[in-house]
């Protein structure tokens, strides 16, 4: 498996960031992912997608993405231009819609704790290290099982069953 | 070794004799079901993965749900998506219009799910029909589309966490109460990735509403599921539903929980969930300086017929103070006849209530009944997150229909046994 590392800066949220608050349920009236993207996480940090630069991580604490089973939440962080998702723990259901649509995340409560907003990171996915080149701090994620690291790299569920 | 009652449906649905919390499995399912905001990307995607025809055109289920009857020309656009797609592939069980209710309310008393099922929903809150013994979880709109060409979806097995409750259960407390408690003490990550059985003779005695309420906000703890295992009150109101038998299945004694947790229901009074967790319950008595603009009685959670007839019992001669705005919104059609029926929906406009077509609306800030900045709702819904019925500087109070209703006459949270 060829490795894939990504690099951006880091914007942190506390902990339950909810599908509400990064897609609210007023624009759910479509699916197109453009349109989902200028609105994303418009209740919980109205200026985000003024500071998202692409390839930059989302870090935030505990049950990330819980709430509502939209596949709208994911989407338009994809959209958005977020590389990767790093937090304490994901809601299932949030985390399912992410590995489905090929949105990398990685599980590393202490990466969380130590990563500050604006950090430069570096992640190499395959291996689940996150490198904080602002501090000079590596932390190690747990890795997910191969046949879901497998689901991203196919950039989702569907091409994955397509290849099977 | 013992197996729970969601190891043993998992299990069957895998052809085996037993699975293991931890385990990845392929299981087949029973129902797939999505709405009008997660089934168009679905099948945006069954479109372009090139699939031609559905697993089973009796297994996959679209409910209309949220924003019908339609509120605007996108989600009009939206429906008539689904709907061309429910029509080329001869669903069974498409529902818009006058057969349309809030999904959770309407499978079961339409008789889709039955008891042993696996059921994946587009969803959040189809964990609900785990109230009936099956075994049922939210899942997105890719995962839908999967299901609907294969009929499988992979899972993790979860670990169980048995919940007991126990002792005599308060004036005014209700399911709603005890789920909303039960998500106070545990947080609402604090069944992730989990199964949460609920036992213990309350839950023996409680209506089959009640069981429904209860498993409907597992995922409010972040539950994969909620279940009560089936027995002769599951066996009543399956009567005349069903048209499929259901197989019944029972959690040994030996089998393995990651926890368990015993509740004394005697400590509990009624409860309201404050913004902006679910997790936030406090006493409705603790809460009375706060008025209102909004009361909510319907939904997934709370908008069946024992929820209307209670709200009715406690409005019956009053009115809806003059502040406040208080929508009920029958769950399905059929609800709303027996209420009509019964004289409720009279009760209610009596009062000065308004009565809504079946929908989700205002539970996730879709229409009907969308909050300003600065309002604040009592609810019967499930969720009171940032934002979730409107203005991001509007406030939702989570209850039962008692609590809500006594709310709407006072115009301030109140616990019902306070009123006059």
């Amino acid at each position: 498996m060829a490795s894939l590392t990504l690099q951006g800066s880091a914007h942190r949220y506390g902990a339950n960031i909810n599908t509400d608050e990064i897609i609210p349920a007023r624009y759910l009236n479509t699916s197109d992912p453009d349109e989902l993207a200028k609105h994303c996480m418009e209740d919980l940090d109205k200026d985000f997608m003024k500071k998202l630069k692409p390839g930059d991580f989302i870090v935030a604490e505990q049950n990330f993405g819980c709430g509502s089973s939209r596949e709208h939440a994911p989407i338009a962080i994809k959209k958005a231009g977020v590389s990767a998702i790093i937090a304490s723990t994901f809601a299932r259901i949030f985390f399912r819609n992410a590995i489905n649509i090929g949105l990398p995340i990685l599980e590393c409560p202490a990466a969380v704790k130590n990563i500050k907003s604006g950090d430069v990171l570096s992640i190499d996915l395959t291996a689940g290290t996150i490198k904080n080149v602002t501090r000079s701090e590596v932390y190690q994620a747990q890795p997910f099982p191969p046949f879901m690291q497998d689901i991203i790299k196919q950039g989702g569920l569907l091409n994955y069953l397509k290849r099977r | 070794m013992g197996q729970t009652i969601t190891e043993k449906i998992l299990a069957a649905h895998c052809g085996v004799k037993s699975v293991k919390a931890g385990e990845f499995i392929e299981p087949k399912i029973d129902i797939a079901l999505g709405n009008d905001v997660t089934s168009p990307l679905a099948i945006k995607e069954f479109r372009q993965v090139g699939a031609k025809k559905v697993f089973d055109r009796s297994k996959v289920v679209l409910v209309m749900d949220h924003f019908t009857p339609n509120k605007d020309i996108d989600s009009a656009e939206q429906v008539k998506f689904v709907r061309t797609f429910a029509r080329e592939q001869k669903l069974v069980h498409y529902y818009e219009g006058g057969n349309c209710g809030v999904e959770h309310a309407l499978l079961p008393e339409q008789g889709i799910v039955v008891p042993g099922d696996l059921v994946i929903g587009a969803d959040s809150h189809t964990c609900t029909y785990g109230a009936m013994g099956a075994f049922s979880s939210g899942a997105g709109s890719t995962d839908l589309c999967a299901a609907m060409i294969t009929g499988k979806i992979w899972l993790k097995v979860p670990k169980t966490i048995k919940f007991v409750y126990t002792g005599k259960l308060n004036t005014w407390v209700g399911g709603k109460d005890l789920i909303l408690y039960t998500i106070g003490k545990i947080g609402v990550d604090g069944a992730l990735y989990q199964a949460m059985e609920f036992t213990g003779p309350v839950i023996e005695k409680l209506s089959m509403s009640d069981r429904f309420t209860m498993a409907n906000m597992a995922i409010e703890a972040g539950g994969k599921n909620g279940i009560i295992a089936p027995d002769k009150q599951t066996l009543a109101y399956m009567k005349g539903r069903g048209k499929r038998a259901g197989k019944i299945f029972q959690s040994d004694p030996d089998a393995t929980y990651a926890d368990i947790i015993e509740i004394d229901c005697s400590k509990i009074v009624p409860q309201v969930a404050v913004p902006f967790l679910p997790s936030n319950a406090k006493t409705a008595r603790s809460l009375n300086a706060i008025e209102i603009d909004q009361v909510v009685v319907g939904s997934c959670t709370n908008g069946r017929i024992e929820d209307l007839r209670l709200a009715a019992s406690i409005i019956k001669g009053k009115k809806v103070h003059s502040r406040v705005r208080m929508l009920v919104i029958p769950a399905t059609p059929q609800i709303y006849s027996a209420a009509l029926k019964e004289g409720l929906l009279e009760i209610f406009m009596k009062a000065g209530a308004i009565i809504s077509a079946p929908t989700c609306g205002p539970c996730l800030g879709g229409h009907m009944g969308i909050l300003a900045s600065g309002e604040r709702c009592v609810a019967t819904t499930n969720r009171n997150f940032v934002g979730r019925m409107g203005h991001p500087k509007s406030e939702v109070y989570l209850a039962n229909p008692a609590v809500a209703t006594a709310s709407a006459i006072t115009g301030k949270i109140i616990d019902p046994s306070q009123l006059k």
